[in-house]
């Protein structure tokens, strides 16, 4: 099992819908960037797992995962802080009730 | 049975049943002893954990069932044989977005945020279109060839060094700009205005 990447790429189809759930369903400015987060890291591990099984990737698909942890890291930085500005302007974090565009 | 008991008892079942269901497939013959059995019980731990991210009521319990997820990302890394990237996985990962996530959570939380609801009304369509997605996905995985090797190639990290700093020292370095704009891009953010609302 943990010789074949089709376990791997499941697990992380797994993990990238679960991911989609939580950003479509969840209220909360935070909980949808956790949701991104586990979507960002589905996508890593299917990478890592490329790299690990497909000759021609070996190191590449390293490489590539750590770009990747390092976009998410810069991703996450400014994505929060675009929830603590938004939520000292409107003193909510649900994004349902961010409607001033639609008011 | 005080409160605290009957969670600690019941996250030893879970515990327990986590390891004896892959052991049982052992037994079956599905799947061989050793690195399967891991791998197994690290994608259980792996997906149990993300759907308490994504369905837990209180956000603050969420964040740290991210982080248990993504130490069993970590886990899975290693197995994968790709220790570096395992190793910036607990540093970035678990030491600094976890730490980022929480401290935003607690700036944001308001005293009825747990009492409120937590799911968008359309709650059971995003339920609905994820486990399409999840099966839609593991079909295609399923139907592909994607020439993939029989076994795993270990990435030694010296020689991901050397890739590293030779062929993709460009991206490399546009990667630290990057993380530099956006810390900057961050502190502007997120900083009180003078004389703003406190």
């Amino acid at each position: 099992m943990s010789q074949s990447l089709d376990a791997y790429l499941v697990l992380s189809g797994i993990l990238f819908a679960i991911g989609t759930f939580g950003f479509l369903a969840r209220r909360n400015a935070i909980s949808m960037l956790m949701s991104i987060e586990l979507m960002l890291n589905a996508v890593n591990l299917a990478i890592v797992a490329f790299g690990a099984f497909i000759p021609k990737l070996a190191t590449a698909g390293s490489v590539i995962a750590l770009m990747v942890i390092a976009v998410a890291a810069a991703e996450a930085t400014v994505g929060l802080a675009i929830v603590i500005a938004i939520y000292r302007n409107r003193k909510t974090p649900l994004v349902d009730e961010y409607d001033a565009m639609r008011r | 049975m005080p409160r605290g008991l009957l969670t600690i008892l019941g996250s030893l079942a879970l515990l327990g049943a986590l390891v004896a269901l892959p052991l049982g497939l052992v037994l079956v013959g599905l799947i061989t002893f050793g690195d399967d059995v891991l791998f197994f019980v690290l994608a259980e731990v792996l997906i149990l954990s993300g759907l308490l991210v994504v369905t837990m009521r209180d956000i603050i319990r969420c964040g740290l069932a991210m982080i248990v997820c993504f130490g069993a990302l970590a886990g899975i890394y290693v197995i994968a044989g790709a220790p570096l990237v395992a190793a910036a996985q607990v540093l970035v990962y678990i030491g600094a977005i976890s730490v980022l996530i929480l401290f935003a959570i607690m700036l944001t939380q308001t005293k009825d945020a747990p009492a409120a609801l937590v799911f968008q009304t359309q709650a059971l369509a995003a339920a609905a279109a994820a486990v399409v997605l999840a099966i839609v996905i593991a079909l295609t995985v399923g139907a592909t060839d994607w020439g993939a090797a029989g076994e795993r190639i270990h990435t030694a990290t010296a020689q991901l060094a050397e890739v590293l700093f030779n062929q993709y020292v460009l991206p490399f370095e546009v990667v630290s700009v990057l993380l530099l704009a956006a810390v900057v891009g961050g502190v502007f953010l997120a900083k009180r205005e003078e004389g703003g609302p406190s």
